[in-house]
């Protein structure tokens, strides 16, 4: 019994052939980091799960049921999928709490004091209760993106996508970020993470997928595909990878 | 030559002169609200996928802004009542010319302005369940206007001095009363030269006024707007 399932699942942009013909089902509970080149569509699988890019062809299954494509549908959809963006896509107009009660107020029409008690909850579950009422710009990355989580995790989805949510911050940072992915995976938290974090996917994740020519090229556990992959790309892949961080 | 200037006949038509500010305000204040709505629509017509609705708002945003305002004042106040058989009055005219028009130029500021703000913006938005028209409101929207409040500011100073033209289709703007004063009394020069001081002090207070709000909006960094 899967809760999310991609069957054929295509995307390309002018030229760009993407995404061709992706399989994937995710169990309750899992958690899959994805690896992939750049460039090798992993941020575009993760934005065709919750239609922020329209699949060209495929489907996307949530709880057995396919997903249409009818506006209304797709919006119901994405408060069931929280996301969380490389660069935080925080509304610098708004303070801290003020982003983790958008949804509710905008999307839910929850009372104001309802969201704001539900906003005060994920902000101190992400460590961040003291900077409710701050304004992103006076935020580190990490406080930024633990923010940003909180608002995702606001609409209580029942799975969350991350796109690399360490990427754009300072060595220094990742770490509370990382923390806080932690916590929501001791939780049994469903998730798909795209990351750069070979340890982090080594010590958290269920499955590793590896991404190559628009297709899943080799998965398994983290043991079979980080230490053991048995795929000459992944392998390379790997390879540079480590050497790259090794130098950095 | 010594110039003997005399103010004491334009001040004693001081009245005339003020029911011509008004008039003259109400014309630009109608035009700058009923500009920045219409504008508003007209951006969002033009920023639409479809063409059937981009196309006709482009053509509306591009005729009102390459010709010039007295020819669609004088469109309006004299070909749409052969045309159309619809009669205005000079006011009405004037509102609905430089409304049209300030629409057209403030669709342009408006479509910049959205179109400045960082894709991942929509995306923030769209991903915890927002609609299009959500995520403009509450999201873009906020964002955008903060960035065009100069140029706002700027239209609406050009927008107060163009209104001058109304006085061509007999609308007793300020220019208008004042060209009445000066044939009036024979003193041309001390008249404009209080209705030029009239505008220079209106314009410059107004420009103090945005300037502050500007800044306010700077320093605290963000806005929020609900
Ligand atoms: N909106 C778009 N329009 C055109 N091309 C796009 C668009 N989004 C992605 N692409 C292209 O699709 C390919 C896959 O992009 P994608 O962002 O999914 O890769 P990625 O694996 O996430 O890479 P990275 O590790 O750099 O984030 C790239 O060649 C990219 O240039
Ligand atoms: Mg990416």
């Amino acid at each position: 019994m899967s809760i999310l399932g991609v069957s054929g699942l295509t995307k390309r942009f002018g030229q760009a052939d993407v995404l061709r013909g992706l399989d994937l089902e995710v169990a309750p509970g899992e958690r899959i980091a994805i690896l992939g080149a750049s460039g090798s569509g992993k941020s575009t699988l993760l934005r065709c799960l919750n239609f922020m890019e329209m699949p060209d062809s495929g489907t996307v299954t949530l709880d057995g049921k396919i997903v249409g494509r009818r506006e209304s549908e797709l919006i119901q959809v994405r408060q069931r999928i929280g996301m969380v963006f490389q660069q935080f896509n925080l509304f610098p107009h708004m303070t801290a709490i003020g982003n983790v009660m958008e949804g509710l107020r905008t999307v839910r029409r929850f009372p104001k004091a309802e969201a704001q008690a539900r906003a005060e909850k994920e902000l101190a579950r992400v460590g961040l209760a003291d900077k409710a009422a701050s304004y992103p710009a006076h935020l580190s990355g990490g406080q930024k993106q633990r923010v940003a989580i909180a608002r995702a995790l606001a609409m209580e989805p029942e799975l969350m996508l991350f796109d690399e949510p360490t990427s754009a911050l300072d060595p220094e940072l990742v770490g509370e970020v990382l923390g806080v992915i932690r916590t929501l995976a001791d939780e049994g938290r469903t998730m798909l993470l795209v990351t750069h974090e070979l340890g982090f996917a080594y010590h958290v994740a269920t499955r590793v997928i590896f991404l190559a020519d628009g297709v899943i090229h080799e998965e398994g556990t983290p043991d079979q595909v980080l230490v053991h992959p048995t795929k000459e790309r992944t392998r390379a892949f790997l390879a540079s990878h480590k050497e790259y961080s090794l130098q950095g | 030559m010594t110039y003997q200037w005399d103010f004491t006949p334009v001040l004693a038509n001081s009245g005339l002169l003020a029911q011509g500010l008004v008039n003259t305000l109400k014309v630009t204040g109608t035009a700058l609200v009923c500009g920045v709505v219409l504008g508003l629509a007209l951006a969002l017509l033009r920023l639409s996928p479809r063409s059937y609705l981009s196309w006709p708002a482009g053509f509306v945003i591009e005729v009102f802004r390459t010709t010039p305002p007295l020819v669609q004042l004088f469109w309006f106040y004299f070909a749409l009542p052969l045309l159309a058989g619809i009669e205005m009055t000079p006011f009405m005219a004037a509102a609905v010319t430089f409304s049209i028009q300030s629409a057209a130029f403030f669709a342009e500021v408006f479509r910049g302005g959205i179109v400045s703000i960082e894709r991942g913006q929509w995306d923030g938005a769209r991903a915890i369940g927002m609609t299009q028209a959500q995520a403009l409101r509450r999201i873009v929207l906020p964002q955008a206007v903060k960035r065009m409040i100069p140029a706002f500011m700027e239209r609406a100073i050009e927008l107060m001095k163009t209104t001058t033209l109304v006085a061509t289709i007999s609308y007793a703007d300020l220019l208008y009363a004042a060209n009445e004063i000066s044939q009036k009394t024979f003193r041309p020069l001390e008249t404009f030269t209080v209705a030029a001081l009239i505008y220079f002090v209106v314009i410059t207070a107004f420009s103090l006024a945005a300037r502050q709000l500007e800044r306010r909006l700077s320093v605290s960094g963000e806005s929020t707007v609900r």
